[in-house]
């Protein structure tokens, strides 16, 4: 058996020896070729455009990229017999679990949260739309390897054609979400118009980590493999299910940094601008939404088992510099992951068809 | 001297493979891999073409002939850009283009929406679509079947629909990759004509064909190829093909001594 070590440039596995592009080859060619080439004005097919170039084309295939997002999610569902109604009755079942547990069985929940069942819907509906992107756009590359062997086009169309997949089936989702909102007694305000910019960076920090994703994915098979473990360790650090400003005022003193980290954090922060902006209860109760008060600040973070604790106690505590500047850094990160992450995938344009 | 319009430097295409054969694949061989610091997977490496150069001309039309496995479908590949090189490189004018469209459809979907995503896949514009997509149902002859889901076609009406498809676009330089001869004779009639349009208005046209009867028809220039390399390639395409027919051990072709046009394919042997 032939032990699997790869190849250094130059030299295959089975031996051959491969003439460098610049000295000329045996027989034909070598140097004439190239300079016949310049001679003519003709250029490398497998070259990978400027960005500048890169970006006009991947604007003419926006109408693909929206085509082949709208057509992916109709097939969905084609073989289904309620069809295309399974868009709205999956996230509508999705709630309905959380309302079955959080609503009916286990009615007096609080942790620290006001009206704590339209508080985990909103941040279940919100991080799983970064939580599906990633996972479906880092097989994208594989998934696809006929199309990108048989037809010319940026590549980053495809890792953006499954973020506009996940957007469309969360923008359903939002749709139900909103009516759970308001059958739980939460006013209908103009905060409510704040959803949309904070969904738009949300989309845009997800573009940028699809695009990371579906590199990675594709150079590293294991990736894929992984990414589960990853996202739920994500979703548990996110205050998806549990309120991160209880666990600030409880360990701020000691544990400075990691509350920090957990704040700072991007998904906790996408899933906090859509509460606040969605539900009346978040706004009341954030951080610093009342005068400071030591004494109910404290017996809101360490007596919450008690009957009396007043979930929305959680206003007389400090503000942070995190709890007060979201959207700057949801606007900070989304920029930083859209830019990092299309650079990071247009960097191997020409590798993804080789497989 | 005329315009070239590809031109192939050195070129050298390797494959990866992935977990092809080397260990059993089970998890005690990978812990063992690891152990014994073999960092990757059996990776087997397939060099599926190994140096060729070549120049083609505005006008030309070149038929690439040789065994399955020999290289041609890579070759094609590589000329389009899907396929980067390990070595050398393959130069054009503009974006070559294969013909084919078929791994952007959907099967799920409706002949009519597959139409439309697969001129958008070409990179077609809305209102080109809006203006071709007549004429595409039309030759395509799927009639009202357009309309369904195109998992419920006949193999036939499907291929039908994607050469339809595909064939609406124009192309500068044009690669054709076997398997035209698809549907029934009437289609097939209709498919060489268009075809015969399509390589009249590209500048370079490349074919790859088993029907060497075609290529003798069609092409100026051939190549030949075998386990990666050219083998010889030139304008005399008769006197290549006898060679390749010869050495390929297929069966002889009878010409006339004058005109070296096939007088008569003979009928093959009934066992």
């Amino acid at each position: 058996m032939r032990s699997s070590r790869v190849s250094t440039p130059g030299q295959l596995l089975d031996g051959t020896v491969v003439p460098s592009p610049d000295e000329p080859g045996p027989g034909q060619g070598g140097g004439s070729l190239a300079a016949l080439a310049a001679q003519y004005g003709l250029t490398p097919s497998a070259q990978r455009a400027p960005i500048g170039k890169y970006l006009r084309e991947l604007g003419h295939r926006w109408s693909f990229i929206m085509g082949f997002a709208t057509a992916r999610n109709i097939a969905m569902y084609t073989e289904a017999k309620l069809g295309q109604l399974w868009q709205v009755l999956a996230p509508l079942l999705n709630a309905g679990v959380y309302f079955l547990i959080f609503g009916v069985i286990i009615k007096n929940v609080s942790r620290g949260v006001p009206d704590y069942l339209a508080f985990l819907v909103t941040g279940v509906f919100v991080f799983s739309f970064t939580q599906r992107t990633f996972i479906s756009t880092s097989k994208v590359i594989t998934d696809s390897l006929p199309l990108i062997r048989a037809l010319q086009f940026p590549r980053a169309s495809l890792p953006l054609a499954y973020v506009m997949i996940e957007l469309q089936q969360m923008l359903l989702s939002m749709a139900v979400l909103f009516v759970l909102v308001l059958f739980r007694a939460e006013p209908l305000t103009w905060h409510w118009l704040l959803v949309v910019p904070a969904l738009a960076l949300l989309t845009m920090f997800n573009a940028g980590i699809g695009l990371f994703a579906a590199r990675t994915g594709a150079r590293v098979n294991d990736f894929a493999q992984l990414l589960p473990f990853l996202m739920r360790t994500w979703l548990y650090v996110s205050g998806v299910i549990y309120s991160v400003q209880q666990v600030v005022a409880q360990h701020a003193q000691h544990f400075g940094w990691a509350t920090t980290l957990l704040q700072v954090n991007p998904a906790a922060i996408y899933i906090t601008l859509v509460r606040n902006s969605l539900l009346n209860s978040q706004r009341e109760s954030a951080f610093g939404a009342k005068p400071y008060d030591a004494a109910k600040c404290k017996a809101w973070a360490f007596n919450s088992t008690y009957a009396d604790h007043n979930p929305k106690a959680s206003a007389y505590c400090h503000s942070t510099f995190i709890s007060t500047h979201l959207w700057q850094l949801g606007a900070g990160w989304a920029v930083v992951a859209l830019l990092f992450g299309f650079w990071f995938f247009w960097r191997k344009e020409v590798f993804y068809g080789r497989g | 001297m005329a315009e070239p319009t590809v031109i192939v430097d050195g070129l050298h295409v390797v494959y990866r493979v992935y977990g092809a054969g080397g260990d059993r694949g089970t998890a005690s061989t990978a812990l063992f891999r690891i152990i014994g610091r073999k960092t990757r997977p059996a990776i087997r490496e397939v060099h599926a073409i190994k140096g060729m150069s070549f120049v083609a001309y505005r006008g030309d039309a070149i038929g690439i002939i040789g065994r399955n496995g020999s290289g041609k479908s890579t070759l094609l590949r590589a000329i389009a850009g899907l396929l980067p090189p390990e070595h050398g490189t393959v130069y054009t004018t503009c974006d070559a283009s294969l013909l084919g469209v078929n791994a952007a459809l959907l099967e799920d979907l409706t002949g009519e929406r597959n139409v439309r995503l697969g001129c958008l896949a070409m990179g077609m514009t809305k209102k080109e679509i809006n203006a071709k997509y007549d004429g595409i149902v039309d030759f395509s002859g799927v009639g009202e079947f357009i309309n369904y889901p195109m998992k419920t076609y006949s193999s036939g009406m499907g291929s039908r629909l994607r050469f339809a498809i595909a064939a609406a676009k124009d192309y500068e330089i044009l690669l054709i990759d076997e398997a035209l001869a698809t549907g029934d004779a009437e289609f097939r009639v209709k498919s060489h004509a268009r075809i015969d349009e399509l390589r009249n208005r590209a500048g370079t046209v490349f074919l790859v064909a088993h029907d060497l009867e075609e290529v003798e028809e069609t092409c100026n220039r051939v190549i030949w190829l075998d386990a990666g390399k050219i083998v010889e390639q030139g304008e005399d395409v008769i006197g290549i093909i006898d060679k390749y027919l010869e050495a390929s051990g297929g069966e002889k072709v009878t010409r006339d001594p004058v005109t070296r046009k096939r007088i008569s394919a003979p009928e093959p042997a009934t066992t």
